[in-house]
C-alpha cells in the first residue's frame, strides 16, 4: 500500500525542482512563473495526500482555493510581462535591472 | 504490488522527469508542453488519492487555462533564445547548493518521519460524515455552507485579477482611425462645402 511518506517525498522533490527552477533560469520571466506553478502543484499534492490519509475533507477544499489564487496570479504575471515586454523590448532576466537590485 | 503502488510509481517519475523538463528546456514552447503534461500527472497522482473533482479541476483549469495562457504569451511575445552558456554556469553553483541542501533536508526529515495519523480525533470535516456521497457532492455540501466566505472571496480576487490584467494590458493607441458617431452628426453642409466662384485664369484658392 502506497504511505504518506512516500507522496510527502514526492511533493518535496518537487518543490525542490520549482526552486531550483527559479535559481537557475536567467533566460527569461515566464519560465520562471512555470517554476512557481511547479512549486504551488506540489503543494496542492501536499494537502490532498495529508486530506486522503488523515479522513478529512479540508485539504481539498484548501487546495481549490490555492488552484484559485494560482489562475490568478499565472493571469497578472503574463499580464505584467506583456507590458514589460512592450516597454522594454525584452523579458531576459539579466537586462531588467531598473531598481538596479 | 498493487495497481495503485505501480500506477504512483509510473505517475512520480514522469512528473519529476517532466517538471526536470520544464526548467532545463531551452524552448519555452517545449516548457509548456512539458508542464501540461506535469499537470496531467498530477491529476493522475489526485486521482490515486481519491481526489476526483480535484483532478479534474487541474485538468480544466490548468491544462484548459492556465497553460494555455503561457502557451499564448510565448507564441505571442517574440524573444530571442539566447544560447549563452556562460551566464547558466555563473548561478549553477549557487542553485546546486541550494537545491541540494533543499532536497536532502526534506528527505532526511520524511525518511525519518513517521505520521501516525490513525488515532487524530479532532477532524473538521471527516470524511466518514460523506460516506454515501461522491466525492465532488461532499465537497460542493460544504464548500457551499460552511466555506461560502472563502468562496465568495476567492471569486473576488478573480474578479480582481481579471480588472487588474485587463487594465494593464490596455492601451489607446494614437493615429487609429476610429468612427465618430457625433462628429458624424455634427457635420452639415455649411461647414463642409464651400461655394466659390471661379473667374477664368484666375485658378482657385483652396
Amino acid at each position: 500500500m502506497i504511505e504518506l511518506n512516500q507522496f510527502l517525498i514526492l511533493s518535496a522533490l518537487l518543490f525542490s525542482i520549482g526552486v531550483i527552477g527559479i535559481f537557475l533560469n536567467r533566460k527569461n520571466v515566464i519560465i520562471i512563473l512555470m517554476s512557481i506553478e511547479i512549486i504551488l502543484l506540489s503543494v496542492n499534492i501536499n494537502l490532498v495526500s495529508f486530506s486522503y490519509f488523515l479522513g478529512d475533507l479540508t485539504g481539498q477544499i484548501i487546495s481549490l482555493f490555492v488552484l484559485t489564487v494560482a489562475a490568478a496570479e499565472a493571469a497578472i504575471g503574463l499580464a505584467i510581462l506583456v507590458i514589460y515586454n512592450r516597454n522594454a523590448g525584452t523579458i531576459e532576466i539579466e537586462k531588467i535591472n531598473s531598481l538596479k537590485g | 504490488m498493487t495497481a495503485s503502488l505501480l500506477s504512483f510509481y509510473i505517475f512520480s517519475t514522469v512528473i519529476l522527469l517532466s517538471s526536470l523538463m520544464v526548467i532545463t528546456s531551452k524552448n519555452p514552447v517545449h516548457s509548456v508542453l512539458f508542464l501540461i503534461l506535469t499537470f496531467f500527472n498530477g491529476a493522475g497522482l489526485f486521482i490515486i488519492l481519491h481526489a476526483e473533482f480535484l483532478a479534474m479541476i487541474l485538468i480544466i483549469v490548468y491544462v484548459g487555462a492556465v497553460a494555455v495562457l503561457f502557451l499564448f504569451v510565448v507564441m505571442m511575445l517574440d524573444f530571442k533564445i539566447s544560447l549563452d552558456k556562460n551566464n547558466i554556469l555563473q548561478y549553477l553553483p549557487i542553485g546546486f547548493f541550494v537545491g541540494v541542501v533543499f532536497i536532502s533536508e526534506l528527505i532526511i526529515v520524511l525518511i525519518n518521519t513517521k505520521f501516525d495519523l490513525s488515532n487524530i480525533q479532532i477532524l473538521v470535516n471527516p470524511m466518514i460524515k460523506f460516506e454515501n456521497l461522491t466525492n465532488t457532492e461532499a465537497i460542493g455540501s460544504i464548500l457551499y455552507t460552511d466555506y461560502i466566505l472563502y468562496f465568495q472571496l476567492s471569486g473576488i480576487i478573480l474578479l480582481v485579477a481579471m480588472i487588474g490584467s485587463i487594465v494593464l494590458t490596455l492601451r489607446t493607441r494614437e493615429g487609429v482611425k476610429r468612427q465618430s458617431i457625433q462628429s458624424q452628426l455634427d457635420r452639415n453642409y455649411k461647414s463642409t462645402i464651400t461655394m466659390v466662384d471661379p473667374k477664368s485664369n484666375e485658378g482657385v484658392d483652396i
